[in-house]
């Protein structure tokens, strides 16, 4: 549970919401916008959330648009896991989806409560990353369209009062053949010990991962050595292994070696799997 | 318009077809409300984290777990407890197939099952699986669980 006097709003527009931050902030008030909740609720629980007032970005009409336009697929932020999985409109993102916590807790975890969230697993982005799309910003300055693999560098990237509004895919990435793994150490749900996802563009495999460190990412480098087809498979994913960015996680969930170990079988099934296509 | 809700509001919350009227603070989950305003204590508290569905109920026809879902999320919605729930099929196969020993965690498996059913009344294999995944059962009932649940599809797995 949250500290007793929260406040709670719900806007019903994007100009509501960054006047209710604004507004908030000068109050000297600690406003955070609010998706599912799941993680403001539970880490709220441990004190580890210090906020005294939460946005709703729910009721905001553009959160919860998921449709095609001429160009591009247009995600809301604030679409629960389970509508994505249901509407089933971009397959790797229902795939990424569907490995992310359990089916009950999928209907109120959101997209983009999962891309901002402090978990720092936030699988979600996976898909985004490996398909170029655009993260639509809404803060002071209007809204903003930003590549994904700019603005997102660990963490998505926002101001003060900003927020992820939509996710934004070009229609010619959305039926391409892709990948995306998840393997746990045990259970069928939790978190990952690796998440993987993979889309061929043309004749060149794009790579992201969650689990491996502690953040998702999408690596040139890595990818630049996986697609070197001079050399026999074995020696690109041995090369690939050396370019993981730093820190790779050793914890509970499985060694930094058990990890690598993990990550070489994994690539190799992928690269298989989609150099076979 | 922005709508504002601070320290203790009244609101109005309908629970198992009834309008009931109660005083919450807006960081009251729906799990608090339900157990220690309303008097429904069907819902369960067991991880208060997300992770074993003791406390899960259905919010207009979707299950959640109501640790993590604040009571004011609900305010216009039809919330169904399990004591909203009488007799129904599931219901009656959890007790034909003995689908429970201390019984801690079944009211979350009957409204998660419940909620799957009303969903997808001819479920696959697979999607029990990944339904009943939600919710965890410290005395392993999962295989009497499954059986309830296929009784009441009609089908063998
Ligand atoms: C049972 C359980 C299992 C889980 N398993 C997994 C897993 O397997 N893999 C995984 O990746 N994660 C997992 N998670 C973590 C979960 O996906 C994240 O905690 C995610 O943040 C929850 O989304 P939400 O919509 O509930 O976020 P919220 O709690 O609403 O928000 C999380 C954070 O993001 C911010 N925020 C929310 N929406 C926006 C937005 N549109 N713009 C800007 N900021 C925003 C909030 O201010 C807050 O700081 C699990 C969580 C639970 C409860
Ligand atoms: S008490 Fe809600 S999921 Fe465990
Ligand atoms: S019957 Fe005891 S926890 Fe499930």
């Amino acid at each position: 549970m949250l500290a007793a006097n929260i406040e709670y709003y719900k806007p019903a527009t994007i100009q509501a919401a960054l006047e209710q931050f604004y507004l908030l902030k000068n109050k000297r008030k600690r406003p955070i916008y609010y998706g599912g909740g799941t993680e403001v609720l539970t880490l709220g629980r441990l004190n580890l959330i210090e906020t005294d007032a939460v946005i709703d970005l729910k009721g905001i009409r553009e959160c919860q648009s998921f449709e095609f336009d001429q160009e591009y697929l247009i995600t809301g932020a604030a679409l629960p896991l389970t509508y994505i999985e249901e509407k089933n409109l971009f397959p790797l993102l229902t795939s990424s989806s569907m490995g992310i916590a359990d089916h009950t807790a999928r209907n109120k975890i959101t997209i983009g409560g999962n891309i901002c969230g402090q978990i720092f697993y936030r699988e979600a982005v996976l898909p985004f990353l490996i398909c170029e799309s655009k993260a639509v910003i809404a803060g002071e300055n209007g809204i903003q369209i930003f590549a994904l693999n700019e603005i997102f560098n660990e963490t998505l990237q926002l101001e003060e009062g900003q927020f992820l509004l939509q996710l934004l895919t070009e229609k010619r990435y959305i039926h391409l053949p892709f990948v995306s793994i998840k393997k746990r150490q045990q259970w069928d749900t939790g978190y990952p010990l690796l998440t993987v996802a993979a889309v061929k563009v043309e004749d060149q495999i794009r790579f992201a991962f969650s689990g491996l460190c502690p953040f998702p990412f999408r690596s040139r480098k890595m990818e630049d050595e996986l697609n070197n087809l001079q050399l026999p498979l074995k020696e690109r994913i041995s090369r690939a292994l050396l370019q993981v960015p730093s820190p790779i996680l050793d914890d509970i969930e499985g060694s930094k070696d058990y990890r690598l170990f993990v990550l070489r079988n994994t690539l190799n099934e992928i690269i298989l799997d989609l150099e076979g296509k | 318009m922005a709508q504002s809700l601070v320290k203790k509001i009244g609101v109005s919350l309908e629970i198992n077809g009834e309008q009931r009227q109660v005083e919450i603070r807006p960081a009251d989950t729906l799990l608090y409300v339900l157990r220690n305003y309303l008097g429904l204590t069907g819902a369960k508290p067991g991880c208060l984290n997300g992770d074993c569905g003791a406390c899960s109920v259905i919010v207009n026809e979707k299950v959640y777990k109501s640790c993590i879902m604040l009571a004011v999320e609900a305010v216009e919605s039809k919330v169904t407890s399990i004591e909203g729930l009488s007799d129904s099929p599931i219901q009656k196969a959890f007790v034909e197939h003995f689908a429970f020993q201390c019984g801690y965690c079944t009211p979350g498996f009957i409204m998660n099952t419940h909620a799957m059913l009303l969903h997808e009344p001819h479920p696959t294999y697979e999607t029990i699986k990944e339904w009943l995944s939600s919710n965890i059962c410290r005395c392993t009932s999962y295989q009497e669980i499954e059986d309830a649940v296929f009784s009441v599809i009609g089908r063998d797995k």
